[in-house]
């Protein structure tokens, strides 16, 4: 039931926030100030993200076959490789490292 | 002017190159322990993918269904500032202007910003929309499905599909010192704050790292200007 109010809130609060853009006058958020910052909110939520899901089990922070799979990707991405090849490279390197521990 | 193949012909590519990443959060969620119906509604009714992804994730860690819906409406709030450029090119109203609204994402608005005159510009909003939705529901259940076949998908490396698919939104944002000093902030506040703050609530203070990051910059270097600026051209409104 959690779940589905999470989906649902996420939801609607994503599609308000997609119909604000189309029927706001322009002007009102074309400020500059708030237009970097609207581009550097992604930067931080995607970056503490990343870190968490590669670093914490539950409360704590550990280095496990994960932090290979993100090394892998990080190649992939400096090879220009495209998004489902890096995120193959990141599955595999992962599952790799587990099997031979 | 460009010609009309053409823009579908970029339309078709980005929809289908993106298209296909649903897989790659079908995959997650279902390693999340989402079910299938609560994944494939995320794809439906979402339908923007850095938001789901961070959803599923906050859940997975155990979050609060509105700290984890928060973040996610966060990361979606880009979106807004797509809108507002596209609003007057595309130039709809009423039940359009609402349907049009669920596919204001950034690969729609990539293609329909890149093209001429209100034609082309509707024409590759419409076809990137179209093709992405469809496929991205369909990869995301049929990623779904063929995690659920698969059992644990820990033990395939699956649970590291999120973070490299974040990865690879995050990395081409990072063009300037302003957006990796944010980065590696939000990745301190992030990690240092997990054992402290009830799950969910340290992704959150780390998005404090954009404002924070901006304020200093701004502080230490007043007199600089948005790089991209004079864009503004048309005086009135459309509407």
């Amino acid at each position: 039931m959690n779940v589905w109010i999470a989906i649902g809130a996420t939801a609607l609060g994503c599609y308000l926030v997609k119909l604000l853009g189309l029927s706001v006058p322009a002007g009102v958020l074309e400020r500059p100030l708030v237009q970097r910052l609207a581009a550097l909110l992604p930067v931080a939520l995607l970056a503490a993200l990343i870190a968490q899901q590669t670093f914490a089990d539950q409360v704590s922070l550990v280095l496990d076959a994960r932090a290979a799979g993100l090394g892998a990707a990080a190649v992939a991405l400096v090879l220009r490789a495209p998004f489902l090849v890096v995120v193959a490279a990141a599955v595999l390197v992962t599952a790799g490292v587990r099997a031979l521990a | 002017m460009r010609d009309d193949r053409a823009v579908v012909r970029d339309a078709l590519g980005v929809g289908i190159a993106v298209g296909l990443s649903g897989f790659a959060f079908g995959v997650t969620a279902a390693g999340a322990g989402i079910s299938l119906a609560q994944t494939c509604a995320l794809s439906l009714f979402v339908f923007t993918g850095a938001s789901q992804f961070a959803l599923v994730s906050a859940l997975a860690a155990g979050g609060s269904p509105l700290t984890a819906a928060a973040g996610a409406f966060f990361l979606g709030f880009r979106n807004a500032f797509y809108g507002l450029r596209l609003s007057r090119l595309l130039g709809l109203r009423g039940g359009a202007r609402l349907a049009a609204a669920h596919w204001v994402i950034d690969e729609t608005s990539a293609v329909a910003l890149a093209q001429r005159g209100q034609h082309a510009v509707r024409l590759g909003f419409t076809v990137t929309g179209a093709t992405l939705f469809a496929l991205w529901n369909l990869t995301t259940l049929l990623g779904a499905l063929g995690a659920e076949a698969l059992g644990d998908t820990d033990a395939w490396g699956l649970d590291a599909a999120g973070p490299a698919a974040f990865l690879a939104l995050l990395a081409p944002m990072l063009r300037t010192g302003v957006e990796r000093v944010t980065a590696g902030l939000a990745v301190v506040l992030g990690l240092g704050l997990l054992p402290v703050l009830p799950a969910g609530v340290p992704v959150l203070v780390a998005a404090l790292a954009a404002p924070l990051v901006l304020l200093v910059h701004n502080g230490v270097l007043p007199g600089r200007r948005a790089e991209r600026g004079g864009e503004r051209k048309g005086k009135e409104e459309s509407r």
